[in-house]
């Protein structure tokens, strides 16, 4: 049986076609423009086609993320449920490391901490609230300001010599921090790490109140940033495993989900 | 859409009377100049039933449900809560103290349906009491802003802050410490107003109060029933006659009324949620802006019983031995001496369970986890409200001592008395999220 998950996120839709939910056929992504529904579908659709199938081969979809509501009850897609991130993620996360007890997921718009307990399913969770600054965008605004590519601020922040300290609590804040570490001459490194600690700082301090049980994972965007995970790890005071295709995780998840709902039919 | 039992639903009958009777309160401390009569400010929690020793015509305006009402009204907060900040005033206070203190900058007046009318009411005198931080200074910030419009307004405060009798009586060295204040209140009041203090009034005052407030502990206990007879959102209605006028003989005949119909609902299986099938409460006060919260609740049949809040801010409960928490048992007989009438309030007064967490965090916790096993609920939402410090005091600490007791707990931000500090959206996203987590699907949209 086929099923499928699609993880409507701020930035990037992603979707997987999963098999007997086991084999992962093909992974899609694409960014999301201002027509949610209409991003969606075409991700959507490009995995059918990377995979060589028909919409009426997949038997369940689920959908997550923040933007799920746009495509429920729309063709092509039309999931048969829809759910939220922290269900999607720990779903995703326990299916791919069972050892999983504290999942971190980090994408564009939100930071999460979710507690799994048997089975992936979700113990507690936490999100964090109003400002972006525990968040991918927070990275992507302050690649900006370095004027540097996004993908750029991980191994810059790797090159750095100093620890510099960022005190500021919101995004907007942050980057006039920025700003003035520019002009006081320091390194784009040392600034790349500066963000790189202040963003671990922030998602370690909102984990922490749920408890960081081991096997930490952390999946999301990113994950795949080569400058947060030794930041994290730091904050956390523990290993933290990250999984192959961290970015789909949700979307593994919400295919998972696909599957068990198709079960109980 | 999953398809959940029904249970047949239907309003409060008694629901008007409340409204009529909130309503007066607001015009009666507003015109009781026109008939003779005097006016105090004091919070909710001061002891109203000594300065009614003053006479019948004696009307009160409490602060914090006075603030709430100005919050649910979003256009007048926001215009009291510019004009404290201009003043000087940090945003990070107590948002109903702001609230409080705006009306009286802007020299305006909110009754309880919203209407704004000009010209703050300057009380009297000032009656208050000292528990959290922010309660003798709201009053004091008050009587400054008052004599800056040439208004001079006396003020007595009763420090209350003698620690919380859980497991064992109070000593008898405290009692005597706020009697004592109280003796010497009531000889301070006599001297402020030129009146004669009327020492039957007082013993009829205490002995309202100490029955209202009964009253309510045994309605919420009545909560407990399944279904519950009634919604949080609801009880924030009812349970405000307490915090307005609990030493009062209409309080008591409302609650009196109150209780006789909730127990007639209870005996027919009469729900305050028709789809009720997942139960909550939630902890300190909701951000009063934005009550709507509850009705989406409602779309996953979810049903928030009340809180530690509404339970306790005015209800008077006692935390029994075996961990149960049971309506306080009332004095075997009403006082008939200034004396006996003063005490007696005290010795009532000092349980009160929304001052326990002033003190030992551990309580807050024993009395939720008791709600939590007593009245057979699901989940607790806390707010970790910005708007107060005093109930927000250690909540981080009962999120953990619920947790570890196995308790689903849903933790989120906000604030009582400023919408600025509430995301709505964001905020129902995520307890959409929880339920879902708890594996409720909506019911309805």
């Amino acid at each position: 049986m086929i099923t499928a998950g699609v993880d409507v996120g701020a930035k990037y839709v992603k979707t997987v076609l999963l098999e007997d939910g086991k084999n992962v056929l093909t992974r899609a992504n694409g960014i999301v423009g201002f027509d949610v529904w209409k991003s969606a579908t075409e991700v959507f659709e490009k995995a059918l086609l990377n995979a060589g199938l028909k919409r009426d081969q997949i038997a369940q979809v689920v959908a997550t993320g923040m933007g799920r509501k746009a495509i429920q009850k729309k063709p092509p897609i039309n999931p048969g449920e829809i759910v939220p991130e922290v269900i999607a993620d720990a779903k995703g996360a326990y299916h791919l490391i069972p050892t999983a007890k504290t999942i971190i997921d980090v994408g564009a718009e939100e930071g999460r901490g979710v507690k799994v307990g048997e089975n992936g399913k979700v113990k507690d969770f936490v999100i964090n609230e109003r400002c972006a600054a525990g968040a991918g965008t927070f990275i992507e605004t302050m690649a900006r300001a370095l004027e540097v590519g996004v993908k750029d601020m991980g191994p810059l922040a790797l090159k750095a010599t100093k620890a510099i300290p960022m005190n500021a609590q919101c995004c907007v804040f942050a980057e006039s921090e920025v700003v003035t570490l520019i002009h006081s001459k320091v390194s784009k490194e040392d600034i790349a790490k500066a963000i790189h600690d202040a963003m671990a700082g922030r998602i370690a301090s909102m984990v922490l109140r749920l408890g960081v049980e081991k096997d930490v994972v952390l999946i999301g965007g990113m994950a795949r940033n080569p400058g947060f995970l030794p930041p994290l790890k730091k904050e956390l005071n523990t290993e933290i495993l990250v999984p192959e295709n961290p970015e789909y995780v949700g979307a593994l998840g919400a295919a998972l989900l696909a599957l068990e709902t198709e079960g109980q039919k | 859409m999953t398809q959940v039992k029904e249970y047949p639903t239907e309003l409060l009958k008694i629901w008007n009377e409340g409204k009529q009777l909130r309503g007066k309160y607001y015009k009666n401390y507003l015109t009781a100049h026109e008939r003779g009569g005097l006016r105090w400010a004091g919070g909710a929690w001061s002891f109203s039933a000594i300065p009614a020793g003053l006479g019948e015509d004696v009307y009160c305006i409490t602060g914090e449900p006075h603030g709430a009402t100005i919050a649910f009204f979003k256009d007048f907060t926001a215009k009291c809560h510019e004009a404290v900040e201009a003043a000087g005033f940090p945003r990070t206070l107590c948002a109903y103290m702001r609230n409080y203190w705006g009306s009286i900058l802007l020299d305006k007046y909110i009754l309880a349906d919203g209407t704004v009318v000009d010209g703050h009411p300057a009380p009297d005198f000032i009656w208050q009491d000292h528990i959290c931080c922010s309660h003798g200074k709201w009053y004091q910030v008050a009587r400054w802003l008052e004599e800056k419009k040439g208004r001079k307004v006396p003020m007595y405060c009763v420090d209350v802050s003698v620690g919380y009798p859980m497991d064992k009586p109070l000593e008898e060295y405290k009692i005597n410490y706020i009697f004592q204040q109280l003796n010497d209140g009531i000889e301070w009041l006599e001297k402020v107003t030129g009146r004669t203090y009327n020492d039957k009034l007082l013993c009829e005052a205490v002995w309202n109060e100490i029955n209202a407030t009964r009253l309510w502990a045994e309605i919420c206990t009545l909560n407990q029933a399944v279904p519950a007879p009634l919604d949080e959102k609801s009880m924030y209605s009812l349970y405000v006659m307490g915090t307005l006028i609990k030493h009062r003989p209409e309080c008591v005949a409302f609650y009196e009324k109150l209780k006789a119909e909730v127990e007639g609902r209870v005996r027919r299986g009469i729900a305050a949620v028709a789809n009720e099938r997942f139960r909550v409460i939630t902890d300190t006060q909701p951000p009063w802006g934005f009550l709507k919260i509850f009705r989406e609740m409602e779309k996953y049949g979810v049903v928030s019983l009340g809180s530690l809040y509404t339970y306790g801010l005015i209800g008077m409960w006692k935390y029994r031995p075996d961990g149960t928490w049971a309506p306080k048992e009332l004095p075997p007989r009403k006082p008939q001496t200034r004396e006996e009438a003063v005490r007696m309030i005290v010795e009532w007064t000092v349980d009160r369970p929304e001052w326990a967490h002033f003190y030992v965090p551990e309580a807050k916790t024993k009395m939720i986890l008791s709600i939590v096993k007593q009245w057979k609920v699901d989940a607790v939402l806390l707010h970790y409200n910005r708007g107060c410090e005093g109930l927000s005091v250690h909540i981080a600490e009962n999120r953990h001592g619920l947790v570890e007791a196995g308790v689903p707990v849903f933790p989120f931000e906000g604030n009582m008395g400023d919408e600025r500090e509430f995301d709505f959206p964001g905020t129902l996203a995520r307890l959409t999220t929880f339920f879902e987590s708890m594996e409720l699907k909506k019911l309805k949209e």
